[in-house]
């Protein structure tokens, strides 16, 4: 039995004896000249053997949408969400084998289908992958799924040897009593005749007898990310497929003006050129080819109404709006009263940029488009709302639009929004035969869905003893939610805006958060790794840093006295601190510095160990990170997700930042749009924290701690207190 | 322009534009596509293949450059000693999370390993700074690293 995701051999050189021509005719057509096999029949293999299937087979026994047994034992299980990295096929694997009592080495893996009724998420209601939710809407839901296809394997046998299911167990794929074994392979036609229990009629294994939920495991999707096997969006190919090269409007909401179609053509391999609302499109055999031809065509744009937006002027309407109330997400007690009588009172202004996702697979979708159907292959994290949208912008029934999933390169958020599969939809309206759009890097910067800028004002009053008697925390900023999940947007309230500022972990007596809606021109926004907390605790782990300086107090001792009724944010920290070793000396412009949270369902602290040098640069050397996310499925993957979270988070501290001019998007590519790369990356403590409580989500926390660790590390380092990301060094060139 | 290119050991012809990049010939006319498209600027690494045993970004190399050399991609780098040590490593250390970027660091890292037998970490830092991975899997692409080249060390003495 195969743990691969794919079973096909590897793509090497696509002839074996004979040597491949590929070649263009004098008519600047592709024509193909070879041995065996041809290139067509080696994509089309490729294509057949796709590495993770997305249309339902049948199989003699299929309980649930998320299991089959074939009667030679082959097991497929369908992952209701999407790999991304996290770490999700095999966790969401580790669910149902568990309780299925199959090993992980049984298995094979498909991508789901879009279907909310059967795939749908049950904290987001749809079949979306996000929120670092999977874990927490799946636990229940696949080991129930797991337990009754073992309960109805079980009963098969106990059925065919005439005794009570009682005194029959099953382990590894295998049903037994005393002496006698029957394989679940060569029980599936009794069980498929079997009437399915309901799952909630079905005790789950304690957790104790767990056997694989909480040991670490060899991740499913591994072995085909070493060898160029693994499938992404853009690995597609289709027979006759074409590859059409992308120039979106500059500016949002701008159009082309003008082209040289014909320059284009003359492009040798250039087959189309084609025009829609908002970009062009040069369609043909090749990429490079494309890419050319776009150049050729010099697209002059009508720039539209938004030509003249800048960051500046973004940032001064935010800060013009949030000086009214806005509307009240949390309001305990009476902070004007609190604050009025306190012994000492601090402000502050918080800004976060825009930010790009910058997935390391640019955004790309092909799509075949008929008359009576429209195939999509891609990586989305939004499978139905792919499906839904192409079936509108179409008119075809939603069940002639075939979503064929990917592995994906990199989601952040990016791919939970269609607007890729959209365009590419569009261009294929004007095409015949299935075409492939790849974005450039810069397109896919320069025309992505953005982190939104938040512009926060706070202020606090202290007692004499320097402790909060009063908390509030303005946010201002763009609602994804209003535009991406209007049913979650309500009375003018956006919860993610606001998630991790209207229920931050300390006790304070009084405490009033509010929300100023602010909708930017010319940017749209979009969900980004670590959503709302990514921007709040930023926000309120810096603050609650000053408070702590204003009373004079130690930041971890200050965060412990207002933890006393949070006993799981307690214990991340107390261990974190312990870890990092809180309190040792350290040397001249070194720092501590130190955050908690919670968020996702699970508690993180973070301590970073900073140096800042004379001229301002910044060496971040340790983080170290102290999770409760409950009960562990794969412990494996927390360390990957810590380790990987806290870099994307640190990357954006260091260097996000998306800002226009004229409209435009400044950055281009990683050059101007800065990623960490190794020589950066601070080594990365991980310490986890025994819970038997719910499993809680990881793949955001990370990422939403780990600034104002940094930051309060710098302050710590050098008294300079950074309130806008990303940390601008010239801030902390020393005096001297 | 006729162009013959010898990629894992197999001669492979095309009729291009001598200025097309190596990525797009191998992804996008061998149908190789274990070699990533990330940047398309030599800035993320993502593109990477050993040319003569040397990393180059594919994405910059173009197709008139390359001549008779020894291209070699992800599909076929675990036929070099180098290059299996580094899969294993990869492997046993679960590296990648996304893995769209893998088959570039895993280029690069078996170039390393390959040339420098015992690299520091200073070394990786040198030769592993222009691979970029948004997932964020540096610190085990460098336990990964000095695994691979311990055990292909190891190889080497044995």
């Amino acid at each position: 039995m195969s743990q691969q995701l794919i079973d096909h051999p590897a793509p090497e050189s696509p002839s074996r004896r004979d040597v491949l021509k590929v070649g263009l005719g004098t008519g600047g057509a592709l024509f193909v000249v070879f041995g065996i096999p041809s290139i067509a029949k080696h994509f089309q293999q490729d294509a057949n053997a796709a590495s993770i299937v997305t249309e339902a087979k049948t199989a003699p026994f299929a309980p649930n949408a998320f299991i089959r047994i074939e009667r030679s034992g082959g097991i497929t299980l369908t992952m209701p969400m999407v790999e991304m990295g996290q770490g999700v096929y095999t966790s969401m694997a580790l669910l149902l084998a568990e309780e299925l009592e199959v090993g992980l080495d049984q298995v094979k893996l498909e991508h789901a289908p879009p279907n909310d009724a059967l795939y749908a998420n049950a904290i987001l209601h749809r079949q979306l992958t996000g929120m670092s939710s999977s874990i927490r809407a799946f636990w229940m839901p696949l080991r129930q799924a797991g337990a009754v296809a073992r309960t109805l394997l079980i009963a098969a046998a106990a059925k065919q040897w005439g005794i009570d299911p009682a005194v029959c167990s099953a382990k590894h794929g295998v049903v037994s009593a005393g002496s006698r074994q029957l394989s679940y392979g060569q029980l599936v036609d009794v069980a498929a005749a079997l009437p399915v229990p309901t799952p909630d009629s079905l005790a789950l294994k304690d957790p104790k007898d767990f056997t694989l939920i909480g040991t670490p495991a060899k991740r499913l999707d591994t072995p085909d990310k070493i060898n160029g096997r693994a499938e992404f969006g853009i690995d597609t190919k289709q027979p006759g497929m074409k590859v059409a090269a992308i120039a979106i409007s500059p500016v949002f909401g701008g159009k082309p003006k003008s082209l040289d179609a014909a320059a284009a053509r003359a492009v040798n391999s250039v087959r189309q050129v084609v025009r829609i609302d908002e970009a062009v499109a040069v369609v043909a055999d090749h990429m490079w080819a494309a890419k050319k031809g776009l150049e050729a065509a010099a697209i002059q744009w009508d720039d539209g109404p938004n030509a003249k937006v800048s960051a500046a002027d973004i940032v001064r309407q935010l800060e013009e709006a949030s000086k009214q109330p806005g509307v009240v997400a949390r309001n305990e007690g009476d902070t004007g009263k609190a604050l009025a009588s306190a012994a000492q009172r601090l402000e502050a202004v918080y800004q976060l940029p825009f930010l790009a996702h910058a997935t390391m697979e640019p955004m790309n979708c092909t799509v075949h488009l008929r008359e009576d159907a429209c195939d999509i292959w891609v990586g989305t994290q939004a499978p139905t709302l792919t499906q839904t949208v192409i079936a509108q912008l179409t008119g075809l029934p939603k069940d002639a639009v075939k979503i064929h999933n990917h592995l994906l390169g990199g989601g952040f958020g990016r791919r939970l929004d269609v607007d890729g599969t959209v365009l590419a939809v569009k261009i294929a309206q004007q095409m015949d035969g299935p075409v492939k759009v790849v974005w450039s890097r810069e397109e896919d910067i320069q025309h992505d869905m953005y982190r939104p800028y938040y512009y926060d004002r706070l202020s606090a009053g202290l007692d004499a003893e320097g402790m909060p008697v009063a908390w509030t925390h303005r946010t201002s900023g763009s609602s994804v939610m209003a535009r991406y999940d209007p049913p979650l947007f309500k009375n003018g309230l956006d919860p993610d805006a606001v998630s991790g500022a209207a229920e931050p972990p300390y006790a304070f007596p009084n405490i009033h958060v509010d929300y100023v809606r602010v909708e930017p021109p010319g940017i749209p926004t979009a969900l980004w790794r670590g959503v709302g907390p990514t921007h709040n605790v930023f926000v309120v782990e810096s603050f609650i840093d000053e408070l702590a300086h204003a009373a004079k107090h130690d930041p971890v001792a200050y965060r412990k006295t207002l933890l006393a009724h949070n006993p799981r944010a307690l214990a991340v920290l107390t261990l974190a601190a312990e870890k990092a070793g809180w309190g040792r000396p350290l040397a001249s412009r070194r720092g501590r510095g130190v955050s908690v949270q919670s968020a996702f369902g699970s508690y993180l602290a973070q301590v970073a160990e900073v140096e800042v040098a004379a001229d301002g640069s910044l060496k971040v050397h340790r983080i170290v990170c102290a999770v409760d996310c409950g009960m562990v499925v794969n412990p494996d993957t927390i360390e990957a997700q810590v380790q990987g979270g806290t870099f994307f988070g640190l990357t954006a501290a260091l260097y996000g930042a998306i800002t226009l001019k004229n409209g435009r998007v400044e950055q281009g590519n990683f050059d101007t749009y800065r990623p960490l790369r190794v020589d950066e990356a601070p080594v990365v403590e991980t310490h986890l924290v025994k819970s038997s409580e719910f499993p809680g989500g990881l793949g955001e926390a990370p990422t939403a701690a780990v600034s104002p660790a940094v930051t309060n590390a710098i302050f710590a380092a050098t008294a300079k207190r950074i309130r806008t990301l990303p940390i601008d060094t010239n801030l902390l060139k020393s005096a001297g | 322009m006729p162009f013959t290119i010898k990629v894992n050991g197999m001669p492979h012809s095309v009729d291009v534009d001598g200025d097309m990049p190596l990525l797009w010939v191998l992804r996008d006319l061998l149908g190789m596509t274990g070699t990533k498209f990330g940047c398309g600027m030599a800035l993320c690494g993502a593109c990477t293949v050993h040319i003569d045993g040397q990393p180059v970004r594919s994405c910059i190399t173009t197709i008139d450059s390359v001549d008779a050399s020894a291209i070699t991609t992800i599909e076929a780098v675990g036929r070099t000693p180098a290059g299996r040590a580094v899969q294993k490593a990869w492997l046993d250390l679960e590296v990648p999370q996304c893995g769209y970027c893998q088959s570039g660091q895993i280029m690069s890292a078996s170039a390393l390993i390959a040339d420098n037998p015992h690299p520091t970490d200073a070394d990786i830092d040198a030769a592993m700074a222009g691979n970029v991975c948004r997932c964020g899997t540096y610190v085990r692409i460098r336990e990964g690293i000095k695994q691979a080249a311990a055990a292909n060390t190891n190889r080497k003495a044995g």
